[in-house]
């Protein structure tokens, strides 16, 4: 029995040293930055999420869109929680086609709190026509559609250098350590100083790809902080609940033998 | 089963019960007796009984702001997450509940295999049981199709594709299953449907699986048939009721860790793109509790033959009760079959992980060794083990263990202590 239980765990270990050697390979271990959103009680950085969306809208929407998003999720809570007169100043610096009106024709109008976040491209086809074939992914959802989530985005962003020798780079192509296969086609979008926080923060990269990956996690996860607040709750009453059942349990059964 | 006649006490509960004898039922339901030594593994019945009807509750309310079409099924999905009041809280029960179900539903049977619980008089309980899992196998993966991420129509259109394999009419078949020449809105529509349908054949077939368990009634950790009721059992009510809600507590605490916080993590990341007929994953996977399935699958170069290999690996179990020829239940008295149990643990564990790792080399060859050991197990091991294998002595009851035979010696002395300080 001793010796099997070795084999047992032999086995177990082997698959988990195959697995780690594997996994090594593929791609280097994620930077690391503190994100306030992972813990029992993670919540938002909320100058953050507004930093976010200003890297969002003024460098990554020229290319990416984010369907999903309302303009009036910007002022809700748990969000970026921009003022209503924020979140509608900026639904209206958007136009939207709207219509048909009563003659009968489309016509444009200022976006409002109820309208979708205006698309960069009319459809995939001129997205990827303007992107030399490659098709900037919509980001609503962005950073649960990918392996490594926040991480993940947030090493990417950084992940840019030349590449090392003998990788042959074709025009429009750039070298990116974190990518799958490492070759991505869209150039390396943040530098320093690249545009000017509002809020006064001195934008590096580093900054703005903490603040529009703390964006993307929030749209991605717009509930997060309600799902904490809410997961504790519930996790504490179970556990005084199973507490007393417990108790309970034990006063029943010590009528009986074997006891439970 | 009670041996005395039931009568309620009211008069009207007695008009009502002669015309339908729900109170019988009850009483019943409340007196059945069970065997006191059943342990925490046997509370997993009432668990899975609990999965399920979280599953249809909330599924329920899902499917009323779900909208059934390849175009519109993945923003309706987003639209439940972020619109729909506590629509994230529906969504993530759903998918992990998926999940929790099938963790509740391995510790059941593996509970099942340890004890041999699917032994004469239990073999219809223990097919019933095959046959609702191959309903939860199909509901689940339906399931997983319908947010219409990139994991949903690939793998949809790897499930559907095994149907070709069929020799002559194959090609027909799928045709005919997908509703069109690919995975397609057809496909979704219909799915949806099946999805909707099948927890519902699942919890007709669990009130038979239940009934069923009834007759002879419960199984337990010694494996002997005992006299019922008598001082080896319980009744139902309260004893067993508040063990297994201590149990559902618990395993509700783990539940709500994954769904409050780490929803995502038994999914896929692809799953979070919609579906794209023009992009092939780099792996497609399905869903973990799928996964040994999936490596038996793939184990086998032809293809055919793998379908045929998959579906044995399931089959074969409703072939166990006849398969084991021990006439021993508990394998607490079996210590060579103890042995290949957990080899056949480490097995299958072996084979969900390499069916998440792709089909090539050492994996190939790790998932075909213990495709090969699996069947053995079952076909091989089993049988010749009923045979040649000594046994160690029964005891005659629960509550009297045959000293040196015991399974817990130090639980017979405690025994006898207690015994000797009451004379």
């Amino acid at each position: 029995m001793r010796k099997l239980k070795n084999i047992f765990f032999v086995l177990i270990f082997s698959v988990i040293v195959l697995n780690s050697s594997n996994s090594a390979e593929k791609s280097p271990p994620f930077l690391e930055t503190k994100w306030t959103f992972k813990g029992l009680f993670g919540k938002f950085d909320r100058a953050s999420l507004q930093r976010g969306y200003q890297v969002y809208t003024e460098v990554c929407a020229s290319c990416h869109s984010m369907k999903y998003l309302t303009y009036r999720n910007l002022a809700e809570k748990g969000g970026p929680e921009f003022s209503e007169a924020e979140a509608k100043a900026i639904a209206a610096s958007f136009e939207v086609t709207d219509g048909p009106d009563s003659t009968g024709e489309m016509f444009v109008r200022p976006a409002k709190l109820s309208d979708k976040f205006v698309m960069p491209y009319a459809n995939e086809q001129e997205a990827k026509a303007a992107n030399g074939g490659a098709y900037p992914p919509d980001m609503s959802v962005l950073v649960k559609a990918r392996k490594g989530g926040a991480d993940y985005i947030y090493s990417l962003l950084l992940g840019y250098s030349e590449p090392p020798e003998g990788v042959e780079l074709d025009d429009g192509v750039y070298y990116n350590k974190y990518m799958y296969g490492n070759k991505i086609k869209m150039p390396a979008p943040l530098s320093d100083d690249l545009i000017e926080y509002t809020d006064g923060t001195k934008a590096t990269a580093e900054q703005m790809s903490k603040d529009v990956t703390n964006f993307l996690m929030w749209s991605a996860e717009p509930h997060l902080e309600q799902r904490h607040k809410t997961g504790f709750r519930v996790i504490a009453y179970l556990i005084i609940l199973t507490v007393l059942v417990y108790f309970t349990m034990k006063k029943i059964w010590s009528r009986v033998e074997p006891k439970v | 089963m009670s041996d005395h006649e039931y009568t309620p006490s009211s008069k009207f509960g007695k008009w009502f019960n002669d015309r339908l004898p729900l109170l019988t039922l009850a009483n019943h339901l409340t007196d059945y007796p069970t065997p006191k030594n059943l342990n925490y593994w046997w509370t997993f019945g009432g668990i899975l009984t609990f999965c399920l009807i979280t599953q249809i509750v909330t599924g329920l309310v899902l499917a009323m702001h779900y909208i059934a079409h390849a175009d519109m099924a993945f923003s309706s999905v987003e639209h439940i997450m972020r619109d729909v009041n506590y629509g994230w809280l529906l969504r993530y029960v759903h998918a992990n509940g998926a999940s929790m179900f099938f963790l509740a539903v391995y510790i059941h049977i593996f509970r099942s295999l340890f004890y041999g619980s699917y032994k004469s008089p239990r073999e219809i309980i223990w097919i019933l049981g095959i046959i609702i899992y191959l309903l939860m196998m199909a509901a689940a993966f339906m399931g997983y199709v319908l947010p219409w991420g990139q994991m949903s129509f690939w793998g949809a259109t790897v499930i559907t594709n095994l149907f070709s394999a069929i020799p002559l009419v194959g090609e027909s078949i799928t045709t005919w299953l997908w509703g069109g020449y690919s995975v397609d809105n057809p496909t979704l529509t219909r799915f949806f449907t099946l999805h909707y349908l099948i927890p519902f054949l699942i919890l007709g077939l669990v009130v038979l699986h239940i009934w069923a368990l009834h007759v002879p009634g419960n199984n337990n950790p010694v494996g002997i048939d005992i006299k019922k009721p008598s001082k080896d059992t319980v009744p139902f009510h309260p004893y067993i009721v508040i063990k297994d809600a201590f149990a559902l507590l618990m395993f509700c605490i783990v539940f709500a860790m994954f769904v409050f916080y780490q929803p995502n993590i038994l999914g896929h990341a692809d799953n979070y793109i919609e579906a794209d007929p023009l992009v092939t994953p780099a792996h497609i996977v399905p869903e973990w509790y799928l996964l040994p399935f999936y490596a038996i699958l793939r184990s086998v170069p032809d293809k055919l033959m793998g379908v045929v290999a998959m579906l044995s690996a399931i089959l074969i179990l409703a072939a166990l009760p006849w398969l084991d020829t021990s006439k021993v239940r508990s394998a607490v008295f079996r210590p060579l079959f103890r042995q290949f149990y957990w080899i056949l643990v480490a097995d299958v564990l072996i084979l969900g992980y390499v069916g998440a790792m792709p089909a090539e080399g050492l994996y190939l060859l790790i998932a075909r060794v213990a495709t090969a050991y699996y069947f053995a197990h079952f076909l091989i091991i089993l049988p010749v083990l009923g045979w040649k294998e000594k046994t160690t002595p029964l005891p005659l009851s629960i509550t009297e263990p045959v000293l040196g035979g015991s399974p817990n010696l130090a639980a017979a002395r405690s025994d006898e202590k207690i015994e000797k300080t009451i004379k």
